[in-house]
């Protein structure tokens, strides 16, 4: 039998099929993972925007990675509350982010902070639209460098 | 006591804007206001899908998601007549956003609170979605308002189209979670705000809609339907 704690880290080590650098721990969704009396490994996910089409298949590919690393029955589900935040993405997500052309999200506050480039580092960026590629991102441009780029919103 | 009939209307007001905001793709008029327009359409077909799911519960037909979005006839909608109405121009579809995005969000953030955990934990998520809607639009109309002549006309003229819908939002519901005319006053506080920056006058119409949340609908929502609903109807069970 494997252990809690051991399927909780192949849960969490599952990339994220939008932001393959990402995994799901990196992004801080999964929430809980419990073994029922019966042997059914139950996890618990939250999504990062209520419509994220890649909700699914990240349900179908944790289901996929608990059967592997041994057990039989995985049964996943979708919790809302409490809400998911920015703030759980783990630093290590935030430097794979950076590392990977994508500025990590700013702190949740009430205004719109400037995004640092994450070619350059220049603070001197504008934001072209709220929306970007994906629900979590919105479209940037470096004024220092004069690269576009994505930026996680701070949500 | 929250009543399914209340939560279906909810459900049908962010899946029929989604349908109409799903129109503007490949057609808004610059690629990044594509991608806004499809992303926020996308917020709220993810806040109908766990709507429509919940009423289905609610109301002990069992009925999923998708068999209410796909298998109803208009008649059986509950949601406002102001998300139905055509896109018209791009003004148009900014003025609607705007005051749906600032309703919504004064729905969602009192939902927040409510001992219904599903309407709950929907709300703590949608409201900052909505908020990122609620804000595009509010720039939009500053834009366009406080712009050119001919666009400063053709927002005024985009607000006058839509405004006899606004009422219907608040309109007294027995079973709704929320009292909507508690929704009223920031909802006005936003939007008179907004108005006056993007120096717009408030229309006062002679007239107002009434009844969406009724299952009385304009002609427009049966062709919507037809179009959202054609391909389930004419494959059942299909699957990719």
């Amino acid at each position: 039998m494997v252990s809690a704690a051991g399927l909780r880290a192949a849960a969490g080590a599952v990339p994220d099929p939008e932001l393959p650098v990402l995994t799901l721990d990196d992004l801080g969704i999964v929430r809980d993972l419990r073994i029922t009396g019966d042997g059914t490994v139950e996890v618990d996910l939250t999504p990062t925007y209520t419509g994220c089409p890649a909700t699914e298949v990240i349900a179908a590919d944790v289901a996929a990675a608990i059967r592997s690393a041994g057990a039989s029955r995985v049964s996943v589900r979708t919790v809302l509350a409490p809400a998911w935040t920015t703030e759980w993405i783990t630093a290590e997500g935030r430097r794979k982010l950076r590392e990977h052309g994508i500025a990590p999200p700013g702190p949740v506050v009430a205004l719109t902070l400037s995004a640092r480039c994450p070619r350059c580092g220049s603070a001197d960026t504008r934001e072209v639209s709220r929306f970007g590629s994906t629900p979590c991102k919105a479209l940037w441009t470096c004024r220092a460098c004069l690269e576009p780029f994505d930026a996680v919103k701070a949500l | 006591m929250t009543g399914p009939a209340h939560v279906l209307g909810l459900a049908d007001d962010a899946l029929v804007l989604a349908q109409r905001l799903g129109e503007w793709a490949t057609r808004a008029p610059e690629l990044e206001e594509d991608i806004a327009l499809a992303n926020i359409a996308l917020d709220l077909l993810g806040q109908a899908r766990t709507l429509l799911a919940h009423a289905g519960e609610l109301d002990g037909t069992g009925r999923d998601a998708d068999a209410l979005a796909y298998l109803r006839d208009d008649r059986e909608f509950r949601n406002v007549q102001l998300v139905e109405i055509p896109n018209g121009d791009f003004a148009v579809t900014m003025a609607r956003l705007l005051v749906f995005s600032a309703y919504q969000h004064a729905l969602y953030s009192a939902l927040r609170h409510r001992p219904d955990s599903t309407l709950a934990g929907l709300a703590g998520k949608a409201v900052k979605e909505v908020a990122y809607h609620r804000d595009h639009a509010t720039q939009w109309v500053l834009r366009l308002g406080d712009g050119t002549a001919e666009s400063h006309e053709r927002m005024q003229a985009a607000l006058d189209r839509i405004w006899p819908y606004t009422d219907e939002l608040f309109d007294p519901a027995p079973d709704a979670p929320v009292d909507p005319a508690f929704l009223r006053p920031e909802w006005t506080s936003h939007v008179d705000g907004v108005l006056a920056a993007a120096t717009l006058r408030r229309p006062e119409p002679a007239w107002r809609s009434r009844g969406g949340r009724d299952g009385l609908h304009t002609e427009h929502l049966g062709h919507l339907l037809a179009e959202m609903q054609h391909l389930h109807r004419s494959h059942p069970g299909a699957r990719w």
